[in-house]
């Protein structure tokens, strides 16, 4: 469709004018007229929602939300038109087959045995080892082979020397969807472990010998303690709830030496909700901060991030501090559960704190273990109320202690930003489906490449310049400062406004320090070098008497440019309460817009974005979701009266 | 950029040559130049009762007046104390934090400050016009705008030595009445009519720009904090007494020492330098956006939390620069 507008949300006065094309995979606007084509790529697979709204003079307003929190503004001249693409992409959005999906047709044009070694660059087996597994306590299992015990569990769980597998069996049958008793954690100081399950199917009195028994061997693979916490993460309420429908919690009197806790996060209804009510927040105009933070504090989104947080700060103490093992559950341990487990494993262990470890992680707490994807992601149309941000919220825990512990990970805000849009964006083949199962029927590995080895390749982009092994704060278990602490909790404006970019600094701290590490050790090699010459040199010259005075080679000058002063930023609008003012004006041309051709070497610094890579098949140079903002020079003007009252700047 | 107090019309609308000459001569034949007034376009009319008032513009045609009402006196000391007993009380719940926050009021001061010094900014880059700031008195928020104005957009300021001369210039010898408005800070029951924290504010301002541009300002956060104490309880005679006259008067020079002169020694001068420093020749406009300002925990949260992780990070920082 041609003489489509593509308006700055933030400005509506700056408005790009182009093409809009619709793919198999992609929309993309592409801007006519100026000398390097602009475009703005989204996949059908972050269309979140689309909204038409009323036709006016311009034409008809088309607002695309996106599952990464890009907003994308069009105008489209004919109604027609307009309808034609509404429906279009409504369709596109609501995949039926896995096959429409990217991942089916994504070419990063490597060859097969590339592709095999990028799926085998995360092994889990290797991870358990790494715990100390197997040992005297825990042993591998294959009771679940062939998911003849539970088809959302991995074939291969590790559990207590003790269980066996009549035990498995029996316990199996008393939990919500099967999902026994098996190890997330196993910590080798001290023989403590972190097991994750779903609910027992107690009611209000079932009892099943083999579930209890499957306790007490978790209790038994721990000496040093002779109890275990069991943790439900749900709220009291909902837990108990649950008891009438046949479900419920252990009860402390029938299964012995535990200690029962609820830890209240709530479900994933809710957060959806929470989260929606915050984005509506991100897209008031020129709010105040009375609007800001009532508006934040009314969708309750940081009060559930610290409700998760507690949670797994209160097993990672149970572990680290007391020694005892913990089995953590909610109601099918597939969310609630994940998330605790993995924010417990992170604090615990400074290996999920690495980049391959966190990758580790996730196979591990959230793959592996059956979270499920395609229905809180939407890889394929399905319930609407089975969508819930719950991988997001782990994801800004990891953030939030980020922002806590700056030296402790060696990965950066990026590399989770890009996770987080990867786990929407289907490009990979990674977070399809809903367990280890499905994925294994549809041979992603064969027919997808791994997420994981694209950015292992790429991860000098994701370092952390401030991480040292070696620092004290990377190692051993982090310890969140407890109360007070709510002051802690901010706001990630690099996620949910991750495409406004003059909200964000204007030059990223963590790319100028990477570059002078990077320079520092170019430079550290060099003077090595040299030395080495020097003392050749000295040695022959004693030897042969000869003096010979050698040209140096060049060395390299690495112009650090540390602030891209040619980055003039712009003012935004300064005035407050006129309604017609927009509140923001975008970044001025920087080079981000000059640079238009995006290709990933252009893609850099403040705006986290994405792979790009060629698909031969669909014919496109370059796929990579850009921000449309667009470039504007001059602050927003209104056409005010000029009048006493005068507020504004016209 | 121009600074006064308010213009002394009177319910009689009183004009004086004088000073309408004296704001012609700032402009050529044909130009413009902004009024920014600190006071609601009300209260500002409502000085005149008491004989004060603002500018009429038949009187000062080429000036145009704009009103950015700036929290200052009281109702500031209030937000302030508002704000100091919230992050001391343990027993505030995460999900009513926020609204606390909120009803101290102090972020929405610190937005309206950036954005009234910005604007004054952006009159004189972007429009190429002269601006005159003024307030009631001309001691308190107008010197918060024209010293934030400054930092905004000139570079120079944005050194250490310039930011110490800015401070020399636009607070002290501006006359800010130091000792009348750091008396007692926000523990004090005392409530003290006078009392009022905007040395403060424009550090928390200073504090934001540094967050927004960390390569721009050449001065660490351990300045501002240092200031901060300095500017209540000092062993320094820089900012004592109220104004020039008193600080003469008390023979401030020749009893006491100069802050500056003991910041500057090469020994302690190192704390203040911010490592990541690279002289930005432009001007740094911020976000005031709500999502952008945030609360200034390394001030607030002091005593409450350790920040002996952050300290890390730029020890760690430190370390990369200099190794290179």
């Amino acid at each position: 469709v041609e003489n489509v507008r593509l308006l700055d949300r933030l400005s509506s006065r700056k408005a790009a004018l182009g093409t809009l094309y619709l793919t198999a995979t992609h929309v993309i606007f592409v801007e006519n007229g100026s000398e390097t084509r602009k475009e703005t790529w989204v996949l059908h697979s972050q269309i979140s929602s689309i909204e038409k709204q009323a036709t006016t003079a311009t034409g008809c307003p088309l607002l695309i939300r996106c599952k990464n929190f890009q907003i994308i503004q069009l105008v489209i001249p004919q109604e027609r038109d307009c309808h034609d693409v509404y429906i279009s992409l409504i369709r596109l959005a609501r995949p039926v087959k896995y096959e429409e999906l990217y991942c089916f047709s994504f070419n990063p044009k490597l060859d097969k045995e590339e592709r095999e070694q990028g799926w085998k660059l995360v092994n889990l087996h290797e991870e358990y080892n790494r715990m100390g597994i197997p040992n005297n306590y825990w042993q591998i299992s294959d009771v679940n082979r062939d998911y003849g015990v539970c088809d959302s569990y991995p074939t291969e769980v590790y559990v207590p020397k003790s269980a066996t597998a009549h035990i498995i069996v029996g316990s199996s049958k008393f939990r919500s969807r099967r999902r026994f008793p098996a190890l997330s954690y196993y910590c080798k100081d001290n023989n403590a472990s972190i097991c994750r399950s779903s609910q027992p199917l107690s009611g209000f009195s079932a009892r099943c010998l083999e579930d209890e028994q499957m306790l007490q061997a978790i209790r038994k693979a721990n000496p040093g303690s002779d109890f275990i916490y069991v943790v439900d993460t749900r709220p009291k309420l909902n837990a108990m709830a649950n008891r009438a429908a046949g479900k419920g919690y252990e009860n402390e009197d029938n299964y012995s030496n535990i200690k029962f806790q609820f830890i209240g996060i709530e479900n994933i209804h809710v957060m959806r909700n929470s989260l929606q009510k915050m984005l509506e927040v991100c897209e008031l105009k020129s709010p105040s901060m009375s609007d800001f933070l009532w508006g934040l504090e009314n969708s309750g989104w940081l009060k559930h991030i610290k409700a998760i947080m507690d949670a797994g700060i209160f097993i990672a103490k149970a572990v680290a501090e007391e020694g005892v093992s913990v089995l953590v559950h909610c109601s099918d341990g597939w969310d609630r559960t994940a998330q605790v487990c993995s924010v417990a494993s992170l604090l615990l262990d400074p290996y999920y704190r690495t980049m391959k470890g966190f990758m580790v992680l996730i196979e591990k707490d959230w793959l592996s273990f059956g979270h499920k994807f395609n229905h809180r992601y939407g890889n394929l149309d399905g319930d609407p109320k089975e969508i819930s941000p719950v991988i997001d919220q782990f994801i800004e825990c990891v953030w939030q202690l980020m922002e806590q512990f700056p030296c402790a990970f060696e990965f950066n805000e990026r590399f989770l930003i890009h996770i987080q849009h990867h786990i929407y964006s289907c490009q990979f083949g990674n977070f399809l489906c809903n367990s280890q199962k499905e994925r294994r029927e549809l041979k992603i590995q064969e027919r997808t490449y791994s997420l994981w080895a694209h950015m292992w390749k790429n991860r000098a982009d994701y370092l952390n310049p401030l991480y040292r092994s070696d620092h004290s704060q990377t190692q051993g278990t982090l310890r969140p400062q407890m109360a007070p602490c709510n002051f802690l909790y901010k706001f990630w404006s690099g996620m949910y406004n991750r495409f406004e970019k003059g909200l964000h600094p204007r030059q990223s701290v963590t790319d100028y320090l990477m570059a002078v590490k990077e320079e520092t050790q170019q430079l550290e090699e060099e003077l090595e070098v040299l030395g080495e010459r020097l003392a050749n040199l000295q040695k022959s010259q004693l030897t042969d008497n000869k003096v010979k005075t050698k040209q140096q080679d060049g060395i390299k000058q690495l112009g650090l440019s540390t602030s891209n002063n040619s980055l003039a930023n712009t003012p935004q609008e300064y005035s407050n309460d006129l309604k017609s003012f927009p509140s923001r004006s975008p970044s001025q041309g920087d080079e981000e817009d000059s640079a238009l051709i995006l290709t990933q070497d252009n893609l850099k610094s403040s705006d986290p974005d994405l792979s790009a890579n060629s698909d031969q098949e669909s014919g496109v140079e370059d796929l990579s979701c850009r921000s449309p903002s667009g470039g504007g020079c001059l602050p927003s003007e209104d056409s005010g009266k000029d009048s006493d009252e005068a507020v504004f700047l016209a | 950029m121009l600074r006064s107090s308010q213009p002394l019309t009177g319910p009689n609308r009183k004009r004086c040559r004088e000073d309408e000459m004296l704001l012609g001569t700032v402009l050529d034949e044909g130009e413009r130049g902004f009024i920014i007034d600190t006071r609601s376009a009300q209260a500002a009319k409502q000085a005149r009762m008491t004989g004060g008032g603002t500018e009429p513009k038949s009187s000062y045609p080429q000036w145009r007046r704009l009103h950015r009402p700036l929290e200052r006196g009281r109702p500031l000391q209030e937000s302030f104390i508002k704000l100091v007993e919230a992050c001391n009380d343990t027993s505030i719940n995460m999900d009513r934090w926020l609204s606390r926050l909120e009803s101290c009021r102090w972020l929405s001061h610190v937005k309206a400050a950036l954005s009234t010094a910005c604007l004054a900014a952006q009159c004189m880059d972007r429009e190429e016009a002269s601006v005159l700031v003024h307030g009631t008195e001309g001691t308190d928020t107008t010197l918060l705008v024209t010293a934030l104005a400054q930092v905004i957009l000139d570079p120079s300021c944005r050194t250490l030595v310039g930011f110490q001369g800015l401070l020399e210039r636009e607070w002290i010898e501006a006359g800010h009445p130091f000792h009348l408005r750091c008396a007692r800070s926000a523990y004090s029951h005392a409530r003290l009519k006078q009392e009022a924290p905007l040395f403060l504010l424009f550090l928390d301002c200073v504090w934001q720009l540094s967050r927004q541009f960390p390569f721009s300002l050449e001065f660490s956060e351990c300045l501002l904090l240092t200031l901060f104490d300095n500017a209540y309880a000092s062993a320094y005679g820089t900012f004592l007494c109220n104004s020039e006259k008193e600080r003469c008067l008390c023979k401030v020079k020749e009893k006491t020492h100069s802050l500056w002169a003991w910041l500057n020694q090469p020994g302690e001068k190192k704390k203040y330098l911010n490592p990541l420093y690279s002289h930005n020749a432009l001007v740094i406009w911020p976000s005031v956006e709500p999502q952008s300002i945030q609360l200034w925990q390394g001030l607030f949260f002091r005593w409450i939390r350790s920040s002996q992780y952050l300290d890390e990070a730029w020890a760690e920082i430190q370390r990369l620069v200099e190794g290179n």
